[in-house]
């Protein structure tokens, strides 16, 4: 037998994940590309004023005039689901922002802090973590009453736990680890450490979270406003509109399709967004 | 006499790269075989694929491949199946990353049974524990009931042993076998492999460490970049290497003999002579305890400038938290530690932290001891106190003086290899120009090559800085030539101490000798590691 080469194990040709299949970004980043434009300059996709009533023209199906239709008071719903976009979309970033910034803290507070000091932060993360997040947020509604600054008050205190508690854990991985024992061998100090190595490298996660979180923060915005607590009418708020839509549904579906569905694409598209991300970053260092 | 397994011209590549290059090997029944070669020689590789496991991605080809008789490139993977295990038995490095942690011992190796159909059904689980008897596993009957993480690294590697013998295959393919192992497990570990090759067991063995190579095999093979660069019996190949690799490697291999040369070139280098008056870090009676269990118990020592104090011990003998207490990570629960004999034990961090840079630390594995986030030049620059015009400059001068060239400055950790890597952790170490240096096994995870010039580079801040060292190791050739001391641990407690070759030629310690009679010797000598030894 003449001395051939031949494959002896066929290369394995595994699609690379992700990469592969670029609509996964393509169609969620399209999305959110358009809703940040919504949020930024809402006149250039809707150029109706969307609290301009006209009762004659109530109820009308989705045509020519109204592209998605028009609401019970003969608003324009495509100007009031774009122009919504800013209500509900601020109020979550500012939540999560809020949540972050203040989980982040105490999250590094708890787990920097004497053992004492972080159980007690630990058990009371854990405790709150117990109740559903728009429960909590109802909670301080109940408290605080409605009003834009108090639903994203509230929304954010719900979110506070899940940020604190991630943060605490990676405080503890990051405290332990050689290059802040490696710093303290160079005589630096706590605060130097504290602030040069432990923060920013208990940061990793939070990005990916963030971005779930902000889905999340929209529903809860939605939600607190479907139940009047959050900007009051006639203010554009998708989970408003839902709220007011509820009472046409069987004559115009329109009215609450649209919003329903602005709230729905945001929510899943975050969430893809973020859980590709986790997909692609977790487990690597920064 | 026909072989086990030929492979002629061995090529495996991996997405375009050629990791192995023409590699012709063949294993007879009852030999043993060695490959040795540094990371990145394509010994795994080569070894892996003699059993058609080179891995996803890759393509291997062969003038000629053989494996029990047969053509291996018209195998199926039922084939493929049969043979592993029971045709060849492979042991890995790492038994604890091997064994399924959620299965006991004695299930792994009945799996073994089986899936090679070896021994009847109700045969197994007497067939195990036999199993386990043979390799020496002390009451086999509990032992095969337990999970890996709860066995010692010997034993774990001695059940995964079992589990490669157990359909008693005619050849064992054992990579790095012992590397992850204490000097005197691996001393029985390779009293077992030699022991099957009594009994009649071919062995191809892959080692980086020349000496343990030497211990137990007929030839051996030295890989470079894929290829075979020289091939012989051992004892020829080892007394009278005719490839300069090989000539490279064996010099590189620190022991006694090289205390005074340069390990990389061989040339003769000076070594500084301690300064005995001028005691610079000394601690007495040091004791800590972790719960229950003491885990340095009344240590004493004492290093003066420009001394070496080695320290050896197995893993779990107290080395490293004496480096903590030293290095004042950690409070002792009794004793002191003084710094130019000043306390430098039990102080308020507000007054140790201005003294700190006194005393540095290099570790194993640098890549833990660097922010993640950082470039080589913020690391370096880290422990510096200068002023921000002056402090490039520094980080510059540090770079060149171990061996590194000024772009490094700008790249990640993660980019360099393990020995650039130890090269940055010693410049960022002697930023603060320390009196104390402690290393905490700073070369055991590298190749002999490489640790030969993070050695010399060692010796050459000594000399010119003198500056004294903590060389904790648990390789007595490392330290037998980089020590002028030596403190002898076990279970927490220093069993002997002394001059390095006092020590070391005369033991006056039962374990002291056990350890030193179980280094592997680098060049054979004619009572080999034989099969009356066998536990």
């Amino acid at each position: 037998m003449p001395p051939t080469s031949r494959d002896a194990v066929r290369p394995a040709v595994r699609p690379a994940g992700w990469s592969a299949v670029p609509l996964w970004w393509l169609v969620p980043g399209a999305f959110l590309a358009v809703l940040a434009l919504a949020v930024a300059v809402p006149g250039l996709l809707a150029a109706a004023d969307p609290l301009a009533a006209d009762p004659v023209d109530a109820l009308a199906p989705p045509g020519a005039a109204h592209w998605f239709g028009s609401d019970h008071l003969g608003r324009d719903v495509l100007a009031r689901v774009v122009h919504g976009a800013r209500h509900s979309i601020s109020i979550g970033v500012a939540a999560t922002g809020l949540a972050v910034t203040a989980g982040v803290l105490l999250g590094l507070a708890a787990g920097l802090s004497p053992t004492w000091l972080d159980e007690a932060l630990a058990r009371t993360f854990d405790v709150l973590s117990t109740l559903p997040e728009l429960l909590l947020a109802l909670l301080v509604v109940a408290i605080t009453g409605p009003g834009t600054v108090n639903v994203i008050f509230a929304i954010a205190v719900a979110q506070i736990p899940t940020y604190a508690r991630v943060i605490r854990a990676q405080t503890f991985v990051v405290r332990r680890s050689g290059y802040v024992e490696q710093a303290v061998t160079f005589g630096r100090s706590r605060l130097a450490i504290n602030t040069g190595h432990v923060l920013p490298n208990v940061l990793g996660p939070i990005p990916v979270l963030a971005t779930i979180g902000l889905g999340q923060a929209v529903i809860a915005s939605s939600g607190l406003s479907f139940l009047g607590m959050g900007p009051q009418p006639p203010a554009a708020e998708w989970g408003a509109m839902l709220s007011e839509a509820r009472n046409y549904l069987r004559v115009a579906w329109w009215e609450a399709l649209f919003p329903g569905l602005a709230i729905t694409l945001t929510v899943v598209c975050l969430t893809v967004v973020g859980r590709r991300l986790q997909r692609r970053f977790e487990g690597r260092t920064p | 006499m026909t072989s086990l397994v030929t492979v002629e011209d061995l090529r495996v590549s991996f997405t375009g790269s050629d990791v192995v290059r023409g590699v012709s090997l063949s294993v007879a029944p009852g030999e043993c075989v060695a490959i040795v070669g540094e990371s990145g020689s394509g010994k795994s590789v080569t070894a892996r694929a003699l059993l058609g496991l080179a891995g996803p991605g890759s393509a291997v080809r062969a003038a000629a491949f053989r494996v029990a008789g047969r053509d291996a490139f018209a195998f199926t993977p039922a084939d493929w199946r049969r043979l592993r295990g029971g045709f060849a038995g492979l042991v890995l490095q790492d038994a604890l990353v091997s064994l399924d942690p959620l299965r006991t011992v004695g299930a792994e190796i009945a799996e073994v049974l089986a899936t090679h159909d070896v021994a009847p059904r109700g045969r197994r689980a007497e067939r195990v524990l036999e199993l386990l008897e043979a390799v020496g596993v002390p009451d086999p009957a509990t032992r095969a009931g337990q999970r890996p993480h709860q066995l010692s690294g010997g034993l774990r590697q001695r059940a995964l042993i079992a589990s490669a013998i157990a359909a008693d295959p005619p050849l064992i393919i054992a990579d790095e076998p012992t590397t992850a192992l204490d000097v005197t497990v691996q001393a029985q570990i390779l009293r077992l492999l030699a022991g099957r090759r009594a009994a009649g067991t071919a062995l191809l063995l892959i080692s980086h460490d020349l000496a343990v190579v030497a211990s137990i095999a007929d030839r051996v093979l030295v890989m470079k970049d894929g290829r075979v660069v020289e091939e012989g019996p051992t004892r020829d190949v080892l007394a009278a290497p005719a490839h300069a690799y090989t000539r490279t490697l064996l010099a590189a291999v620190p022991s006694a003999a090289s205390r005074s040369t340069r390990l990389t070139t061989g040339e003769p280098r000076g070594r500084p002579t301690p300064d005995r008056s001028a005691q610079v870090l000394a601690g007495t009676g040091l004791t800590r305890s972790y719960g229950p269990r003491r885990v340095v118990d009344d240590v004493s020592f004492t290093l003066h400038a420009g001394e070496t104090l080695g320290v050896v011990g197995e893993s779990g003998s107290g080395k490293t938290t004496l480096a903590r207490l030293a290095l004042g990570l950690l409070e002792p629960d009794a004793g002191q530690v003084t710094l130019h004999r000043r306390p430098w034990s039990h102080r308020r961090e507000r007054e140790r932290r201005p003294l700190r840079p006194r005393v540095q630390l290099v570790s194993q594995n640098p890549l833990d001891s660097f922010d993640p986030r950082h470039t080589v030049g913020r690391l370096i620059a880290e422990p510096l106190r200068v002023h921000r015009d002056a402090r490039h400059e520094r980080v510059l001068d540090l770079l060149a003086r171990v061996g590194l060239p000024p772009e490094t400055a700008a790249r990640h950790p993660r980019e360099l290899s393990g020995g650039q890597r130890q090269r940055v952790a010693i410049a960022r170490a002697l930023g603060p120009r320390p009196d104390v240096l402690v290393c905490d096994e700073p070369v055991s995870a590298l190749d002999v090559s490489i640790q030969a010039q993070v050695l010399d580079l060692l010796a050459d801040i000594q000399t010119e800085y003198g500056t004294a060292m903590v060389f904790i190791s648990h390789d007595l050739g490392v330290v037998h030539h980089v020590a002028d001391r030596v403190l002898v641990m076990k279970d927490g407690r220093v069993v002997e101490e002394g001059d390095v070759a006092e020590v070391f030629a005369r033991p006056r310690h039962p374990y002291t000798r056990t350890l030193v009679d179980s280094v592997p010797r680098p060049v054979p000598s004619p009572h080999r590691l034989d099969a009356a030894g066998a536990a």
